[in-house]
């Protein structure tokens, strides 16, 4: 085992790993994703046993376990439920902090989408606040099809 | 109840928790652990029957992250062997299983990780969805911060509340020979500290941490004579909804699941009378707080009120913390085990400077994935 | 003797697949858990607890457990993760048959998948092996494999044809298979004439990369033959991962982990005489070669006996110890699950629920798994209840 002796050179071996990934979005989260990028517009599935409406949409109820086939249009536009203020830089969406991210029940939805704030002075940002979702001029299918939510 | 009245916990051992840890491999922290364990139980490897190694492959930069400890843990001994990935919590529950089946005697647990050696931002990127969360940004950071914010305003909580959370495990981390962080903080420390992602601020964030951790636990009947037997009364796991926006993250629903299952089986019915101390995964400041509520120490909402009171302080009615918890030093893995070691030695009467008077039945906590989805909680006792 | 006799009383697996964009890594566990329930007339509020298994670096998704509740099933469950790479299937199912026989649980569903279109299997793989002294200098799962098969072939004189005739077995019971990936019957020349990866491995006698789940549900006396009119028991399991670093592995003798584990497991059910004794093997044989070596540290036949026991039909259906009816592992692979389907599959066989690919009256069956640094679990599983 290691021997710490105090006039012993510690060495560490820098690596990355690199591996590349293509997930599988899958008919259902396709659907969604093509509904942002060429109409936009917010789809959500409705579970036929418990009622829940999921928005990022699911092919079968968390809660109950059923398998989900009906589609209904949800709002783009909803209620903050909360938010940060995030100030530190992170190397995962470009752009400086702060940055503002929160989680949304749009309109006709049972479940919160987590997204971008933007659009509002940081201190003006309130839990409640009704926010509406601004869409890409240029559409790829991604969730960043919608840039952010704006307060309305 | 299950069958866990004939299941004590004979040995412990845990590394120095440390910001990080140049001098030690992987192997050499689980051997440091394990050594320890063996001593503290005055067992061999030979006594041991089965191994449950505890790993992450992110955490470690290494897929089947169990390899690079399985030697140092007696793998190559060809003992049977097992892997669990998540907190130690869960994997020291299935080592008990393993017991209880019938198939082994004594089962040792180990956990390991190493913080320091890589990037916790994309490291905790990784828990969430690949197509709808991860391109937010998200992360164990910003994560905690919205669950606070919701929790804040659903109940009314302060950030002082949260605050005095920190001030109090800071505290408690002075005496306690493991701890990684060790240094007073005032109230006014933890406000004015560097906001992470409002309103977190760093003060209500645990550390970067290396550490591991080591259990015996035995199905013998000869171990409940052992000098340090602790005996298990009560273990429940349970997981809340995956993606943030289907459950309410004000509410510990999974966590209140698994406390009544554990409690049922120690047969507690009013946990803030019948347990003498809990080692709570206090992640955040704010987690320590909801976990006062999810556990039954208080109802919904009534976690800012119980710290105000001081009845989770040293000298409270049910001290909470007293190691220092995860804000004094975090080694993600092995955070859980850690919690279940303070709560032994606090039966034992063996926690030193931080031991808790008179301590008969002791709680212990676990979590695995974001924003406390999933939990372990172990009731232990004499 | 285990506090409660457990016995797997369903099973589910998807349709395996090179690659399934229709459905996302959760959709596709959803599926086999699905199949599964059906299988035993059961709804998912009939599952007490959840265990799950895969390979972190094959879809990068870290915390799976918590990641596949909508899948699994597993809201307001108990639900833990178990990996220990290629054995993460057996070790999934050793832990569903412990969280049960502890008593702790009544039904537990045990959950193995991969998705491996999602990323770059070798790469991954590669980062199994130690940073600093063996990932350089050892890219993947193959070239380990293929060292193995020559020290095998050098020291006992088996040859590649040898090798191939166990690609043609397990290729040939895949066409019995509905749900196996590659359905395709192979000759010998096929075999030999396919492109060489690394020597003496080729083409044919290797895995493939698939998507694909797998789940298996573990009960406790009380309910077992109330859900299944003859289940699966667990009559012994054993699990062995004596290697780490690949210099320290005895490459000349042949798979030492599956002769502890075998050894172990014979002892423990009072087997004497396994090619007598045991009905059906399903093997975790991820190429060709495998299947000569690993049968001998199965104690199937003496040391370089295999090519022998090959030719002459005794693992073919039909033969005294068919392996592999469902084709096997080079058929199909979906790494976390590939190990788990031999459990599931060697269950379907003492149900007497395996269709075309049926063997006749089997009382006794064995599954292993095959994984990290040359590990071996094995799982054996009988109609009758353990004593």
């Amino acid at each position: 085992m290691a021997q710490k002796q105090q006039d012993q050179e510690l060495l560490q071996y820098e690596s990355r790993i690199k591996v590349p990934y293509t997930w599988s979005v899958g008919e259902v989260g396709s659907r969604f994703l093509m509904e942002l990028k060429e109409n936009r517009k917010i789809w959500a599935t409705r579970c036929p046993s418990c009622d829940m409406v999921f928005v990022p949409p699911k092919k079968t109820c968390t809660y109950c376990f059923s398998d989900i086939h009906e589609w209904v249009e949800v709002k783009d536009e909803g209620v903050l439920q909360t938010f940060t203020v995030v100030r530190y830089e992170t190397p995962l969406i470009p752009g400086k902090p702060p940055y503002i991210i929160g989680i949304i029940m749009l309109d006709g939805a049972d479940t919160g989408l987590v997204h971008l704030i933007a659009g509002v002075p940081h201190d003006k940002v309130k839990v409640g606040m009704r926010v509406k979702a601004v869409f890409e001029e240029k559409r790829k299918g991604h969730i960043l099809d919608i840039n952010h939510f704006k307060p309305i | 109840m299950n069958g866990v009245e004939d299941i004590t916990i004979i040995g412990v051992g845990q590394t120095a928790i440390e910001r990080e840890k140049p001098a030690d491999t992987f192997a050499d922290m689980a051997y440091e652990a394990v050594t320890k364990a063996l001593d503290d139980a005055g067992m061999s490897i030979d006594d041991i029957d089965n191994i449950v190694t505890t790993s992450n492959d992110f955490w470690d930069g290494r897929t089947i992250s169990s390899m690079a400890v399985n030697d140092a843990v007696g793998a190559g001994l060809g003992k049977n062997i097992t892997t669990v990935e998540g907190d130690g919590t869960f994997s020291a529950f299935y080592g008990m299983c393993r017991i209880l089946s019938g198939s082994y005697k004594n089962s040792l647990i180990v956990t390991h990780v190493k913080g320091s050696i890589s990037d916790n931002i994309h490291i905790t990127n990784g828990i969430f969805d690949p197509i709808y969360m991860r391109p937010i940004g998200l992360d164990s950071l910003n994560t905690a911060a919205l669950q606070m914010r919701r929790y804040m305003a659903k109940y009314g909580i302060s950030e002082e509340q949260c605050a005095k959370v920190s001030v109090k495990n800071h505290a408690n981390a002075l005496k306690n020979p493991y701890a990684q962080i060790k240094k007073t903080f005032t109230l006014e420390d933890v406000m004015d500290s560097r906001l992470i992602a409002d309103p977190l601020k760093l003060l209500d964030c645990s550390p970067i941490s290396d550490g591991a951790a080591a259990v015996i636990i035995s199905g013998e009947e000869s171990a409940k004579k052992h000098k340090n037997a602790v005996k298990v009364r009560g273990v429940g796991y349970c997981a809340d909804a995956y993606f943030l926006g289907d459950r309410d993250l004000a509410d510990a629903n999974a966590l209140d699941m698994a406390a009544s299952r554990a409690y049922e089986s120690a047969e507690i019915v009013d946990p803030l009378s019948e347990i003498d101390v809990a080692e709570v995964y206090d992640a955040f400041s704010y987690m320590e707080l909801m976990w006062y509520e999810g556990l039954g120490f208080c109802a919904p909402g009534g976690g800012g009120k119980l710290i105000d009171r001081g009845v989770t302080e040293m000298d409270g009615k049910l001290p909470v913390n007293p190691s220092g918890g995860l804000l004094s030093g975090h080694p993600v893995i092995t955070g859980g085990l850690i919690r279940l070691i303070e709560a032994c030695l606090q039966v034992r009467g063996d926690a030193g400077d931080h031991q808790v008077k008179g301590v008969k039945t002791a709680l212990a906590h676990g979590v695995n994935g974001a924003c406390g989805q999933s939990h372990c909680v172990w009731i232990v006792g004499r | 003797m285990a506090k409660e006799k457990t016995a797997i009383v369903a099973t589910g697996q998807t349709h395996h697949r090179s690659s399934r964009l229709d459905v996302n890594g959760i959709e596709l566990i959803h599926e086999a858990v699905t199949r599964c329930l059906e299988d035993g007339e059961l709804t998912i509020d009939d599952i007490d607890a959840v265990v799950i298994g895969n390979m972190d670096h094959f879809e990068g998704i870290n915390y799976v457990d918590t990641w596949s509740i909508d899948g699994s099933g597993a809201f307001m469950k108990p639900i833990i993760k178990v990996t220990t790479g290629g054995t993460t299937g057996s070790t999934v199912g050793h832990c569903g048959y412990h969280l049960v026989a502890s008593g702790m649980f009544d039904k537990v569903l045990a959950i193995g998948w991969e998705k491996n279109s999602e990323s770059d299997t070798t790469a991954a793989i590669t980062t199994a092996f130690d940073p600093i002294w063996d990932r350089l200098v050892f890219a993947g799962a193959i070239s380990g494999l293929a060292v193995e098969a020559m020290a095998y072939m050098v020291k006992y004189g088996a040859t590649e044809k040898d090798a191939a005739r166990v690609a043609v077995r397990d290729r040939k019971h895949a066409t019995n298979n509905p749900y196996a990936q590659l359905r395709k019957e192979v000759s010998i020349e096929d075999v030999m004439n396919s492109p060489m990866l690394s020597d003496p491995i080729k083409l044919l006698d290797v895995c493939p990369r698939t998507d694909g789940a797998c789940a298996v549900v573990f009960a406790s006396e009380q309910y077992a033959e109330k859900i299944c009119d003859r289940p699966a028991w667990i009559h012994g399991i054993s699990a062995k991962h004596p290697y780490n670093y690949l210099g320290d592995y005895d490459w000349e003798d042949r798979l030492p982990s599956m002769q502890m584990a075998s050894k172990e497991l014979y002892a423990k059910a009072g087997i004497k005489e396994p090619l007598k004794e045991i009905d059906v093997m399903e093997l975790y044989l991820p190429y060709s070669c495998a299947g000569l070596s690993w049968i001998e540290a199965l104690g199937l036949c003496g040391p370089g006996q295999a090519p022998k026991l090959l030719w002459d039909g005794v693992t073919d259906m039909g033969g005294e110890l068919p392996i592999n009816p469902s084709g096997g592992v080079i058929a199909t692979n979906c790494i976390g699950a590939t190990a788990l389907l031999r459990i599931s599959e060697a269950a379907v066989q003492v149900m007497g629920r395996g269709g075309k690919r049926q063997v006749p009256d089997v009382n006794t069956a064995l599954a292993s798994g095959f994984g990290g640094c040359f590990w071996s679990d094995v799982t054996l599983l009988k109609s009758t209840k353990p004593k």
